[in-house]
């Protein structure tokens, strides 16, 4: 198992490297000079060529990679651009939030996609199926920043039950009932987005069980439908949503964007959009490496969490 | 032959018996058809007239005006177009990149199948909308960039499909042959491959059309998407998210347009997988 793992990054690192290196490549390609986020229109020229040969931008492109790349190894992430912060620092700030934020949202869409899936499946073509499919088909195509404006507009403004900003109010940063009145509207615009990709998913695996031997053997036995849908069946459907959770690991960065920016919650989402509009390069680049390495984490995550709950996956040794 | 008309047979049946995909084929033609004739309609999109600026819906401006006092329904109207434009022609270069990358993928095997396949893996290992904003920046923003940028995104989906269909395909009596008496290899891809898996592209692509739909409203959303003066759904959106208190109509009629056309798109798709995946559908209207 071990030995798989190991294989496993290993062979995962190059597409890292290549990931990085093509982004790198493509900021540096852009129509965008990083020294303009530094100097001020009146600095002479001179000083505009100092600043680039302390910022090392004067170097060969290879050259340039190569010490981010050993930085990045190091830990040292570099610093903003344009607010001369640590972006470590930021990062340290911003994961933590960012994870309040997506964790409950995802695992509160991944229990109630179970059980709406389930219950979908095993009613398939009936009102509930038809009811829980049908705000699915609905919910993925609804933009999630417009369910977020229709939530804001009516909680925000028209009733005013929840702030419409940010994680805390200032002064009560330690107030657990204020972060909670700050979290439950973002909290549910990002359940109600995750939900319906994982509940169609659910449901889909759950029609295609319901056909096993397995289901007509328990029924021939005389077992309950409940017993069979939650005991039986449940337990199939579990596993390749298992490797969904595996997957959803590069959720923790890029899952909420959109949700972040429009909520002004301090998270990744809005700093790497913020850092976008800013040409910030930088924090691009960690971001891009954050997620990449995530993305491959969750994929080996995922591999190892399929073998240990079917045993009739072997693939391993 | 006669499985060809079964299949066929089966689309029309799905068509007949489900109301939602006909609600989705009526919506999509009035939506397309009013998108493509709103330029006869005389009413000025851009005429701004400051005294009536941010009006409630009436008579005079059925979904009232914007921050500028231009008619919102008009607008709507036509960002619709810009909308349904880079859907459409951001579904047709994902399409061709990915039907290309899969077609020699699957056709030659080996090395080109080895390197292509990773090409996609790393593509699709960053989340689109981390690689789809870098990638942005290279462009100068405007219609074009965001059509390109949309459809180098999200080929990856289509390559693996077609992938998988042509080595299938592959294996025919008629390809083997063709490929046998010396075709040169793209005239067997286009003459022989490609037909029998035109369903599969076209099932492909009707999705294709809804997701490059909701990736450039979210983008134009952002702030990086179609920029002033066009506007599209999504950006009309984005601008009266500030109005939001004043002038909550301006975020309901985009919202609801982008809705329905997503929907329709992929009830659509549905709907043509009868088609390609007759043995998964065509058990279902029996029970």
């Amino acid at each position: 198992m071990l030995k798989y793992i190991i294989k496993r990054i290993l062979q995962a690192v190059p597409l890292l490297l290549l990931i990085t290196l093509i982004c790198f490549t493509l900021i540096n390609l852009a129509p965008y000079d990083a020294i303009d986020s530094i100097t001020t229109p009146d600095m002479s020229k001179a000083e505009i060529e100092a600043k680039r040969e302390t910022y090392g931008l004067n170097d060969p492109l290879i050259v340039q990679y190569g010490r981010w790349v050993v930085n990045i190894l190091k830990g040292d992430f570099g610093y903003s651009l344009l607010s001369h912060t640590s972006i470590k620092y930021d990062l340290k700030i911003r994961i933590p939030a960012t994870i309040k934020l997506v964790l409950p949202s995802y695992l509160t869409a991944y229990l109630l996609s179970i059980v709406l899936g389930l219950v979908a499946g095993s009613h398939k073509n009936k009102w509930p199926d038809k009811l829980i499919d049908g705000f699915c088909s609905v919910g993925i195509s609804m933009p999630t920043f417009w369910f977020a404006m229709i939530v804001m507009y009516f909680f925000g403004y028209k009733f005013r039950l929840f702030p419409l900003m940010g994680m805390h109010t200032i002064g009560l940063e330690d107030s657990f009932a204020d972060f909670m009145k700050h979290f439950i509207m973002p909290y549910v615009v990002l359940t109600v987005g995750f939900l319906p990709d994982l509940t169609r998913y659910v449901r889909g695996s759950t029609i295609g069980q319901l056909k096993e031997d397995y289901v007509i053997v328990q029924q021939a036995f005389g077992a309950k439908r409940t017993e069979i849908l939650f005991k039986h069946v449940g337990k199939n459907v579990l596993i390749p949503l298992i490797t969904k959770l595996g997957m959803a690991l590069p959720m923790l960065v890029a899952g909420a964007v959109i949700t972040e920016t429009i909520f002004s919650w301090p998270g990744i989402g809005s700093y790497f959009v913020k850092a976008i509009s800013a040409m910030d390069y930088p924090i691009v680049m960690s971001i891009l490496v954050l997620s990449g390495t995530l993305v491959i984490l969750g994929n080996l995550l995922s591999d190892v969490l399929y073998c240990l709950t079917d045993p009739r996956i072997k693939t391993m040794k | 032959m006669k499985k060809r008309n079964r299949r066929l047979e089966n689309v029309v049946y799905e068509f007949k018996h489900n109301k939602q995909a006909i609600f989705a084929a009526i919506y999509l033609c009035v939506i397309i058809c009013v998108s493509i004739f709103v330029v006869f309609v005389n009413i000025d999109p851009d005429a701004i007239d400051v005294v009536h600026k941010l009006e409630f819906p009436s008579g005079a401006h059925w979904f009232g005006t914007d921050d500028m006092g231009r008619d919102y329904f008009i607008r709507v109207l036509y960002g619709g177009r810009v909308s349904l434009l880079v859907g459409v022609l951001a579904m047709v270069t994902s399409i061709t990149i990915g039907v290309t990358v899969g077609m020699m993928s699957g056709y030659f095997g080996g090395i080109v199948d080895n390197l292509l396949m990773r090409l996609v893996d790393v593509f699709s290992s960053i989340p689109w909308i981390i690689m789809v904003t870098v990638f942005g920046l290279l462009f100068k923003r405007g219609l074009f960039s965001i059509i390109i940028v949309i459809g180098l995104f999200s080929w990856m989906g289509i390559a693996r499909l077609v992938r998988s269909e042509v080595l299938s395909a592959k294996e025919r009596e008629y390809v083997q042959y063709a490929r046998f008496i010396g075709r040169h290899p793209a005239r067997v891809m286009t003459g022989h491959v490609l037909p029998s898996i035109f369903p599969t592209i076209i099932t492909a692509a009707t999705a294709e059309i809804a997701s490059a739909i909701m990736m450039e409203s979210a983008l134009s959303f952002l702030g990086i998407g179609v920029a002033a003066p066009m506007s599209s759904w999504g950006s009309l959106l984005q601008g009266s998210q500030q109005y939001l208190q004043k002038a909550p109509y301006m975020a309901v009629l985009p919202g609801i347009l982008i809705i329905l056309t997503v929907y329709s798109f992929n009830k659509l798709g549905d709907v043509l997988r009868v088609f390609v995946e007759p043995k998964i559908t065509a058990g279902e209207k029996n029970e």
